[in-house]
């Protein structure tokens, strides 16, 4: 599959996680929101590991495999964002009751 | 590598001493200790002396530049911890698992000093950002608190997206993470590579709170507690701005033409936000941010010309930066009332904080004869060595004119006006770090190469 099917694929993923950190108000879809932007990376990062390795595996072996170990060091970074992330809702929801984003604005005063 | 190691080892250790050592004062003098040590091991790196050879494939190298950078925040970072350690009881029950934090935080902040390569960037902003989403949190009771951390976990988080995305473009343009491998000139520019860049100048600006990314900046820092949030905006914002400078100076060099003018519009648009509206707050803290947003405008000016004076300037102005916010602070934490009011006779019940104080502030609004103005003015002087966008000096001056308007103001409140401060509870150590702290900003203004003779001996 030529690599533009990849692009286009992560670039909708990745404007669908914009728009949903943009627009929805419940602070766990902003948080999946979020995370399919980072699988949206993921995506993109194993696709063009897999084409530059296909491009310069003749004269390079392991060409296109640090793309790949990128990808290993974006999941454990996200779950470590999403352990704290996940902490500090369950924070806010012990003392709101509520884990509306229209809460946040009440610091501007 | 000596202060990688051992800040991560020293972070452990932290976490394990809240078990052993029962007094919060042990757990202190520990925490200074590990930061006495990581400034030594540093010294000795910078003359030679590596106490761990390891391997990084060229991932991470410590050339002068990040080592000095290193010492400048491991310096700061120990009169923060003499000046501020006490008010972190305040904060809440886990004494040293904060400090532990902060430890884990400088290990990310010296690894994105010397990145070679964009996956230490990330890691290194991550190792940055997650602790400082706990610390910001770590009031647990405070609906402000909580607001804030929340608000800086999604946006950090949206920022992070959109660093990965661009690192990911990037790496189909060219094959690479190696900074070197990227800037290999070529004409014209993929528009892959053009997007990537844009995409990490955006994550890396809203990091370094720039304008039009800074809305999160003001309320973040506000909320979180004072102790924490003197900590993100001196040493967390240094790290962050010499990512960015490192990040634009080896990976994007030759596309500068590309993205000068931009980062010009977003230095504009940083000064003109911060500085106007740091002049309407009425609550010292949340004017700090805004001048924090200011200086944030006024590093970007290295970012824009990134030649020698901008390098040597950079550190110059995290320098006196950081001394000069870590005291303000120090003292905003010991205050009750946080207003511009609450300082009226300050002078009067406390002489030498006062003049103190003074010092940082005239230092911060760039008064000759402190290291503000030196940093200021190595970074109008790169500007001017670039020879394009002249009218970015002439901004840049007059928005430091506007600053001065909202830091006298403090000075005026203290000095000119009646009024009674409750009783501070000062310890000696505290009055004698304030005066180091003073006299560290004088010497830099009057003699700058004491620090800048280290990128060159």
């Amino acid at each position: 599959m030529p690599i533009n099917y990849y692009i286009f694929l992560s670039l909708a993923l990745f404007a669908i996680g914009i728009v949903g950190v943009l627009i929805r108000r419940n602070a766990i879809i902003v948080f999946m929101c979020i995370e399919i932007m980072l699988n949206a990376a993921n995506l993109l990062l194993v696709a063009f590991s897999k084409m530059h390795h296909l491009q310069q595996a003749a004269t390079q072996a392991s060409a296109g495999t640090d793309g790949q170990i990128f990808v290993f060091f974006i999941m454990v970074v996200a779950a470590a964002e999403v352990s704290v992330g996940l902490a500090i809702i369950v924070m806010m929801f012990r003392n709101v009751h509520s884990i509306d984003i229209n809460f946040l604005n009440r610091l501007k005063h | 590598m000596n202060a990688l190691i051992i800040s991560a080892v020293w972070g452990v250790i932290m976490m394990f001493s809240g078990i052993v050592l029962k007094q919060k004062h042990a757990i202190r003098n520990l925490a200074v200790a590990g930061l006495i040590l990581l400034l030594l091991a540093n010294g000795l790196e910078m003359s030679g002396t590596m106490f761990f050879k390891v391997d990084t494939k060229g991932m991470i190298e410590f050339d002068r530049f990040a080592l000095l950078f290193d010492s400048i925040i491991f310096a700061s970072a120990i009169l923060y911890l003499l000046l501020s350690a006490r008010d972190m009881e305040k904060v809440g029950s886990n004494y040293a698992e904060y400090l532990a934090l902060i430890f884990f935080i400088l290990c990310g902040v010296v690894l994105v000093a010397s990145f070679k390569s964009l996956l230490i960037l990330f890691l290194g902003i991550e190792i940055i950002s997650i602790p400082l989403y706990i610390l910001t949190g770590s009031d647990k009771r405070n609906l402000k608190s909580n607001e804030a951390s929340l608000k800086y976990l999604l946006l950090g988080a949206f920022s992070t997206g959109l660093m990965l995305m661009g690192i990911a473009l990037i790496y189909g343009a060219t094959g690479s993470f190696m900074n070197a491998n990227i800037d290999v000139f070529k004409e014209p520019p993929s528009a892959l590579l053009i997007t990537g860049m844009t995409l990490l100048m955006f994550s890396m600006a809203f990091k370094t709170s720039v304008a039009p990314f800074h809305f999160w900046a003001p309320d973040v820092y506000d909320g979180a507690p004072v102790v924490f949030s003197s900590f993100m905006m001196t040493i967390v914002k240094g790290a962050a701005f010499i990512a960015f400078i490192r990040l634009f100076d080896e990976a994007f060099g030759s596309l500068a033409p590309k993205w000068q003018l931009w980062m010009a519009i977003l230095t504009a648009a940083t000064l003109f936000i911060g500085n106007i509206t740091a002049v309407f707050q009425q609550s010292v803290k949340r004017m700090m941010a805004y001048s924090s947003i200011a200086h944030a405008g006024f590093m970007m000016l290295a970012v824009y010309a990134m030649n020698t004076d901008a390098k040597e300037g950079i550190l110059l102005y995290i320098a006196a930066y950081c001394l000069a916010t870590i005291g303000i602070f120090a003292v905003l934490g010991k205050m009750s009332d946080y207003t511009f009011d609450g300082f009226n006779g300050f002078a009067k019940s406390q002489p030498l904080l006062a003049a103190t104080i003074t010092i940082f502030l005239l230092s911060l609004a760039g008064i000759p004869l402190t290291a503000g103005f030196l940093s200021k003015f190595y970074m109008l002087k790169a500007v001017i060595d670039t020879h394009h966008n002249l009218w970015l000096v002439i901004f840049a001056v007059l928005m430091a004119a506007v600053s001065i308007y909202y830091y006298f103001r403090l000075i005026q409140a203290m000095y000119f006006k009646e009024g009674t401060v409750k009783e501070i509870h000062i310890t000696p150590v505290f009055k004698w770090t304030m005066m180091i702290l003073a006299a560290f900003i004088i010497i830099l203004g009057i003699y700058p190469n004491l620090l800048l003779y280290w990128l060159y001996f």
